[in-house]
């Protein structure tokens, strides 16, 4: 750990590099995707998993000049691990849905550790039918190590739930775009990136199951984790070489904990960027969003096919 | 060597081979011994107990339709193993030679088309047998292919889910078959055409969490764990016991989240009703 931090503290003071200035000057689609990338990906786990780095509020009262909170899944609760509302990016009224982990214990407590309940999904679920009333985009941002494991959350069908949020995204007769911004955990995140556009942010992870838990079902022992987390393919890079993800956003040097802003400044050009040409698409033929979305995902991954 | 040493291998020998080895079945939940032939017969229900045994993709299509002359298999496409180069204690491509050697299949399912009493229908059978039914890309093509058959032919879907969850050892291709699967059976309902998916022991994560639960109605066999956590997950994380009959069938059904639960032995009946009311 001690030598982690080392490393980390030695990336950030040969950080002379401009950051916001690297990439994107035109088109964030931008051909440097990590070139001088010398992390493991068990440092890249950590990285994505670190307490500083930018949350879904975070995101919300920074990039956008106004939001609107709408709560509640109008059945029996309001899930905190999953926030969401109508918002407004530079002139874009926009649907916005973040999983939120909470930055110490009073708020990790109150968010569930960004692990939502059924209700939050269902709530996830409630924005997306109000987004496609209004034809307005949505947004969501993905931070969360899974959908929660308990018995309440069994009881309200979180399988249920979640399967329905992915019927309803693929279904969604408005453009979607997700960002990656820290964990990509399972299901729990899927059921919200099933999306016209999903981005990851560099030293974010996507995975099928953490690598404490491939390591503990493979492995028989959890302490397989960094070798686990090797073999599962879990980084944006990755995800970017296989196809699964449209676009890497660069983070600052050491990562996006380093500096806040910066990270923001550059995910919100980037959502920016894709927004735009979504909307401009949609315009011009509304009904080529869903249909392309579908045959995306129908088509994923089939590509390296020999 | 004297007469005794030289007897006892030709009794072993002579025993082995008079008495096969999967003469008898032992109950998974009474443990009573049964004749083999008779969970055949029975479509592998406990003739004792009614326990509901797992079944083998093959065996539950022939007794879905009645005889193995009243369907015909599907073969989807097939596609590259081990997209992500995986390996554990063992690498994937030796998990998968061995799975393949082992239950006599490509991979975890099977597909059928055929008649229900004139009906006809595309069923698609999951296999447990064959590293925990696990969904990787080879099930995602299948359910694909088999919503298509569903959808060209316009005749109803059926998928028996009998699955851990996604396949870790294909990483993110795992994940990404709950999009697929759940875009492939939305094709179908929007065509109007029912999908009717039947829970079988056992249906959790990602199985569990997209097509199994999308059903245009949802069956489900008795006794087969149904949920979404790992019931050992669930008991670390909020450290207490779980009640008795804890992401059970019954616990889905009493929670609302499935339409019947349904004996095997009915499952074809009320399928084919199903089917009468809708056409």
């Amino acid at each position: 750990m001690f030598d982690l931090i080392k490393k980390f503290k030695k990336l950030f003071d040969n950080s002379s590099r401009d950051f916001a200035k690297s990439t994107c000057s035109n088109s964030p689609m931008s051909n440097n995707i990590n070139s001088e990338d010398n992390l493991t990906v068990w440092e890249k786990v950590q990285i994505a998993r670190h307490p500083n780095r930018p949350h879904g509020l975070d995101y919300i009262n920074y990039i956008f000049s106004d939001f609107f909170e709408l709560c509640g899944d109008r059945f029996n609760e309001n899930d905190n691990a999953i926030i969401g509302g109508i918002a407004k990016l530079e002139n874009q009224s926009i649907m916005v849905i973040v999983h939120e982990k909470g930055h110490d214990i009073e708020t990790r407590i109150k968010h569930n550790f960004g692990m939502a309940n059924p209700h939050g999904y269902k709530k996830a679920c409630r924005l997306m039918e109000i987004a496609s009333e209004l034809k307005i985009p949505v947004l969501t941002l993905i931070d969360t190590s899974g959908a929660y494991p308990g018995i309440i959350s069994e009881e309200r069908g979180q399988g249920y739930v979640l399967a329905k949020c992915l019927e309803l995204s693929s279904d969604l007769n408005v453009p979607n775009i997700s960002v990656i911004i820290g964990e990509g955990g399972s299901g729990g995140a899927i059921s919200l990136a099933l999306s016209n556009v999903v981005l990851m942010l560099e030293n974010s992870i996507y995975a099928i199951i953490s690598p404490e838990g491939c390591s503990a079902i493979l492995w028989k022992d959890q302490k397989y984790k960094e070798k686990a987390a090797e073999a599962q393919k879990l980084t944006a890079q990755d995800l970017y070489k296989y196809g699964m993800i449209d676009d890497i956003i660069p983070e600052p040097k050491g990562g996006a904990h380093q500096s806040k802003t910066a990270t923001m400044d550059q995910v919100k050009k980037y959502i920016m960027h894709h927004v735009n040409k979504l909307i401009k698409e949609f315009k011009e033929n509304p009904e080529s969003i869903k249909r392309k979305r579908a045959v995306k995902f129908l088509n994923m991954g089939n590509a390296t096919d020999a | 060597m004297n007469w005794l040493t030289s007897w006892i291998p030709k009794i072993r020998s002579e025993r082995s081979e008079s008495v096969p080895d999967d003469l008898w079945h032992k109950c998974n939940k009474c443990e009573e011994m049964i004749f083999r032939s008779h969970m055949v017969d029975n479509m592998w229900v406990c003739t004792i107990c009614d326990h509901h045994e797992r079944m083998r993709a093959h065996h539950r299509l022939v007794s879905f339709f009645g005889s193995e002359s009243n369907f015909k298999t599907e073969i989807p496409p097939r596609l590259q193993d081990d997209p992500i180069n995986f390996s554990d204690t063992v690498s994937y491509k030796s998990r998968l030679k061995k799975a393949r050697a082992k239950c006599d299949m490509d991979d975890c399912f099977e597909i059928g088309v055929g008649k229900l009493e004139g009906n006809s229908v595309v069923a698609l059978a999951m296999d447990f047998a064959f590293i925990g039914g696990s969904m990787g890309r080879a099930l995602g093509n299948a359910i694909v292919h088999a919503a298509e058959i569903s959808i060209r032919n316009k005749i109803p879907l059926v998928l028996f889910s009998s699955s851990g969850g996604a396949r870790m050892q294909e990483g993110i291709f795992s994940l990404m078959q709950m999009a697929r699967t759940t875009i492939a059976v939305k094709k179908v309902k929007d065509a109007g055409i029912p999908y009717i998916s039947v829970l079988c022991d056992p249906t959790t994560g990602g199985v569990q969490a997209s097509f199994a639960m999308l059903g245009t109605v949802t069956l489900a066999e008795p006794g087969a764990l149904v949920g979404f956590a790992g019931k050992r997950v669930i008991q670390q994380t909020i450290g207490e016991e779980l009640p008795k009959d804890f992401q059970s069938s019954e616990f889905q059904f009493k929670n609302g989240f499935v339409d019947k639960i349904v004996h095997r032995s009915k499952i074809a009946l009320e399928i084919n009703r199903i089917i009468n009311i809708l056409k």
